[in-house]
C-alpha cells in the first residue's frame, strides 16, 4: 500500500511556493482576490480550508502559533486545527495574543491590539462581497475590475429605506486601501475598524472558492457608510459577566430555559488575562475548565 | 458558578474513539478485509476512484472502509491524500478504441462491428431482492467465448466516416491539457477543464442535471451511441527512454452521446457529441457526464441559454461533492458571534416596530 509520508506543515513544498506566489500578489494589490489552486485538505471545505493553506505555507519552524474560533482558543475547530498544526508542523503553539507570531482565526480579530510582525490568518467562507448581490463570477470580477460598487451602496441604502439601518451587522463589506471592496469574513462589525491601520499583516484564505487577499499593515480600511448613515459598531451594552470588561464584544449564554442570559466575552485570552490581572465580573468564577470524561 | 460551554480537546479525543468503535460494529461479526470491499462491492470502489481521481482500489477500499460506507467521506479521504501526491508527468492520451471491451452496447443500431456485448450488467435484472444472495450463494461459473480478434470501433467513428457526426477535435501537442487541480477554475472555461470537473463531479448532481435536460430544462435530443466497459492499456513517454513505457491497465467506462443539431448559416446539420468518461464501471456516472457535457456545449454551438445544466458557472461551481459537503456542513460550526450580532439588530429591529406600531394609538388616546 502507498503509505502517506507528510511534509512540514503538512503541505508539499511546491504548493506551498505556489500559494506565497499568491500571498505575495494579494500584499501588491490590497483587497484584491487572487485566485490560487487550493487544495484538498484532510479537512472539509468550509471548515478553514483556505486559513489551513495560508497557515501552512507562511508557517516556519520557529513560529508560535494561536488559533481561535468564535475569539476562542478552546472551540472543537479551534482545537482540530492547532493540534494538526501541532503534528504536521510541531511548532510552538499559544493561546496568547501578544506571544503569537501567526493567529489563525474564524469569525473574531482578537481584542488586544496587533502589534508588527505579527501576521493574522483569516478563514473565509465567501471571499466576494458581491456575491449575494450578483451570483456570477464573471459579473464580479468585471465589477471589481471597473470599481462599480453602485450594486452595493444600493444594497445599503435599500436597507435604511426598509429598516431606518444598514442591516448587515457581520461580513460588513469594507473598501481597502480607496480601491478594492472586500468582505472581511464573516466577523462580526464590532471588529471592523480593527482592520484600518492595523500594524499587523492580515491575510484572507478561502479554500473552497480558491482564493487570497490581503491586507498589509498599516493600510486604509474603510467600512461602507453614508454620510448621514455613517458606520456603528454594535456591542451588546452590559460588562461581561467574568471580567467586567466593557469594551470587550460579548457572547451571549443561555443559563436557564426562563429567560436567564449572561453576556461574557467572546475572546477567551482577553478575558483570562483581565482575571488574572484582578478583573471581576457579576458571574467571576474559576476559569473555566474541561470535565473530565476519562 | 458558571462553566462556559465550550468544546474540549477531550471531547473530541473520546468522540472520536466512540467513532472508531462504531465503525467497527458488533466485535462478534467478523472484521470486513480490503479485498472483500474492492471485490465484493467493486461498483462503490469505482465510485470513490472516479470522484476521488485516483485509481487506486486498495487505497479506495480502505477509504470506504474508514468512512463506514459513506462514498462522499471516502472519496474526501481519496482526495485529500490524492493532494499530497508529487507529479511526475502526464500519461499519453488512453486509446479507448483498442479497449480490451468486456461490455460494449449501442442505442444506435441493432448490429454494429464487434458486436453488442451485455456483460456484467444489471439491465434486464428484475430488482426482486434475492434471498439466495442472504449467505454462502455460489454463482454458476460465466459462459465464455472465443474473444474477437482485432479492435472494437467506436460507433462514433462509424459515424464520423459519412461525417453525420462532429469530428472530436484533435489533441494539440502544444497545448497542455487544462488540470483544475493545479490551477484555480475560470469562467469562461475550455471543455478540457469542463470534462475534468464533470469526471470529478458528484454522481447524483450530474444525475438530476442530465435528467432535467431530458425533461425539457435545455433539452439536446441524445442517443446513447455507444456505451463500453473495458481495459485499456496506459503509457508514459519517457524522455530519457525516448518512447512510451507501458505502466499497465486501468478499467474505464466511456459513453458517447449523440446529439442532435440543426445547423447554423456557415454549418451543415450533423450529429454533435457529449463524452462522459470515468474509472471503473460506472454507467450511470458517464451517461449522466455526457449528457451534461453536451448541454455544456450550448454557447459553442450557438444554442440559447436558458436551463440550469446549460450554465457552466452554475454546473461547475456546484459539482464538486466534497466542497459541497464541506461547506453545507460547516453549518455545524459555531457561529456564536455572527448570530450574536443578527440578534442585536433583529432586537433593534423590533423594538423599533413597537414602538413604530404603538405610536399612532397613543396620539389618537392623546387627541
Amino acid at each position: 500500500m502507498n503509505a502517506p509520508a507528510y511534509n512540514f506543515a503538512y503541505l508539499d513544498e511546491q504548493t506551498k511556493r505556489m500559494i506565497r506566489r499568491a500571498i505575495l500578489k494579494a500584499i501588491a494589490i490590497p483587497g484584491y482576490q487572487v485566485p490560487f489552486a487550493s487544495r484538498e485538505m484532510p479537512m472539509p471545505y468550509g471548515w478553514g480550508t483556505g486559513g489551513v493553506q495560508v497557515t501552512a505555507a507562511i508557517l516556519g519552524p520557529k513560529d508560535v502559533l494561536k488559533v481561535i474560533d468564535q475569539g476562542s482558543d478552546d472551540t472543537t475547530n479551534a482545537i482540530s486545527i492547532r493540534k494538526f498544526f501541532g503534528k504536521t508542523a510541531g511548532v510552538a503553539t499559544t493561546t496568547s495574543t501578544a506571544d503569537a507570531t501567526v493567529i489563525q482565526t474564524r469569525h473574531r480579530i482578537p481584542e488586544a491590539p496587533l502589534h508588527a510582525g505579527q501576521v493574522l490568518v483569516y478563514q473565509v467562507p465567501i471571499p466576494e462581497p458581491l456575491r449575494f448581490l450578483e451570483p456570477r463570477e464573471t459579473e464580479t470580477r468585471r465589477m471589481h475590475a471597473l470599481g462599480e460598487y453602485g450594486l452595493m451602496h444600493v444594497k445599503l441604502y435599500e436597507d435604511i429605506a426598509r429598516f431606518g439601518h444598514i442591516a448587515t451587522s457581520y461580513a460588513y463589506p469594507v473598501k481597502v486601501n480607496a480601491r478594492y471592496v472586500m468582505d472581511p469574513s464573516p466577523t462580526p462589525k464590532f471588529d471592523n475598524p480593527k482592520m484600518d491601520n492595523c500594524p499587523a499583516l492580515q491575510l484572507f484564505g478561502a479554500g473552497r472558492e480558491k482564493r487570497i487577499y490581503a491586507i498589509p499593515p498599516y493600510t486604509n480600511v474603510v467600512s461602507l457608510d453614508f454620510e448621514d448613515h455613517p458606520f456603528t459598531r454594535y456591542r451588546f451594552d452590559a460588562p461581561c459577566a467574568l471580567c467586567g470588561a466593557g469594551d470587550s464584544y460579548l457572547d451571549e449564554i443561555v443559563t436557564d430555559d426562563k429567560g436567564g442570559r449572561m453576556f461574557v466575552c467572546s475572546d477567551t485570552d482577553y478575558c483570562e488575562q483581565r482575571q488574572q490581572a484582578g478583573h471581576r465580573g457579576s458571574e467571576s468564577a474559576a476559569p473555566h475548565k474541561e470535565r473530565a470524561h476519562v | 458558578m458558571y462553566v462556559a460551554v465550550k468544546g474540549g480537546e477531550r471531547a473530541i479525543e473520546n468522540a472520536h474513539r466512540l467513532l472508531a468503535h462504531e465503525r467497527r460494529g458488533d466485535r462478534d461479526v467478523p472484521e470486513l478485509s480490503l479485498s472483500q470491499i474492492s471485490e465484493q462491492l467493486s461498483l462503490g470502489v469505482d465510485r470513490v476512484m472516479t470522484e476521488g481521481s485516483l485509481y487506486d482500489r486498495e487505497l479506495a477500499a480502505l477509504a470506504i472502509k474508514q468512512a463506514r460506507g459513506d462514498l462522499i467521506e471516502a472519496i474526501f479521504l481519496v482526495r485529500a491524500f490524492r493532494a499530497t501526491l508529487p507529479r511526475f508527468g502526464a500519461t499519453e492520451p488512453v486509446d479507448t478504441g483498442q479497449m480490451q471491451v468486456r461490455r460494449r452496447i449501442s442505442s444506435t443500431f441493432k448490429d454494429i462491428p464487434g458486436g453488442q456485448i451485455l456483460g456484467p450488467t444489471f439491465d434486464y435484472t428484475h430488482r426482486l431482492l434475492d434471498p439466495q444472495l442472504a449467505e454462502g450463494f455460489a454463482p454458476d461459473t460465466p459462459a465464455t467465448a472465443e474473444a474477437p480478434a482485432g479492435a472494437t470501433p467506436r460507433v462514433t467513428d462509424i459515424l464520423g466516416r459519412d461525417g453525420l457526426i462532429e469530428p472530436s477535435p484533435p489533441a494539440e501537442a502544444d497545448i497542455p491539457v487544462g488540470d483544475l487541480t493545479r490551477e484555480p477554475l475560470s469562467f469562461p472555461a475550455d471543455r478540457d477543464v469542463r470534462l475534468q470537473n464533470l469526471a470529478r463531479a458528484d454522481e447524483g448532481f450530474l444525475l438530476a442535471l442530465g435528467y432535467s435536460s431530458q425533461r425539457g430544462y435545455g433539452r439536446n435530443h441524445p442517443f446513447a451511441g455507444e456505451i463500453r466497459f473495458g481495459e485499456v492499456e496506459v503509457e508514459f513517454m519517457a524522455e530519457d527512454a525516448g518512447f512510451a513505457v507501458p505502466l499497465g491497465s486501468i478499467a474505464l467506462t466511456e459513453c458517447q452521446m449523440v446529439n442532435q443539431f440543426k445547423g447554423s448559416a456557415t454549418e451543415a446539420p450533423c450529429f454533435t457529441r457529449g463524452y462522459g468518461l470515468a474509472f471503473g464501471q460506472s454507467e450511470r456516472k458517464t451517461m449522466s457526464m455526457a449528457l451534461v457535457d453536451r448541454s455544456l456545449r450550448a454557447r459553442e454551438l450557438g444554442e440559447e441559454v436558458t436551463a440550469p445544466g446549460q450554465d457552466e458557472e452554475f454546473v461547475m461551481s456546484h459539482s464538486d461533492n466534497v466542497q459541497a459537503t464541506g461547506f453545507v456542513e460547516h453549518l455545524k460550526l459555531p457561529h456564536y458571534v455572527d448570530f450574536q450580532s443578527e440578534l442585536g439588530l433583529l432586537r433593534k429591529l423590533r423594538k423599533e416596530f413597537a414602538e413604530a406600531n404603538e405610536a399612532p394609538e397613543m396620539q389618537e388616546a392623546a387627541e
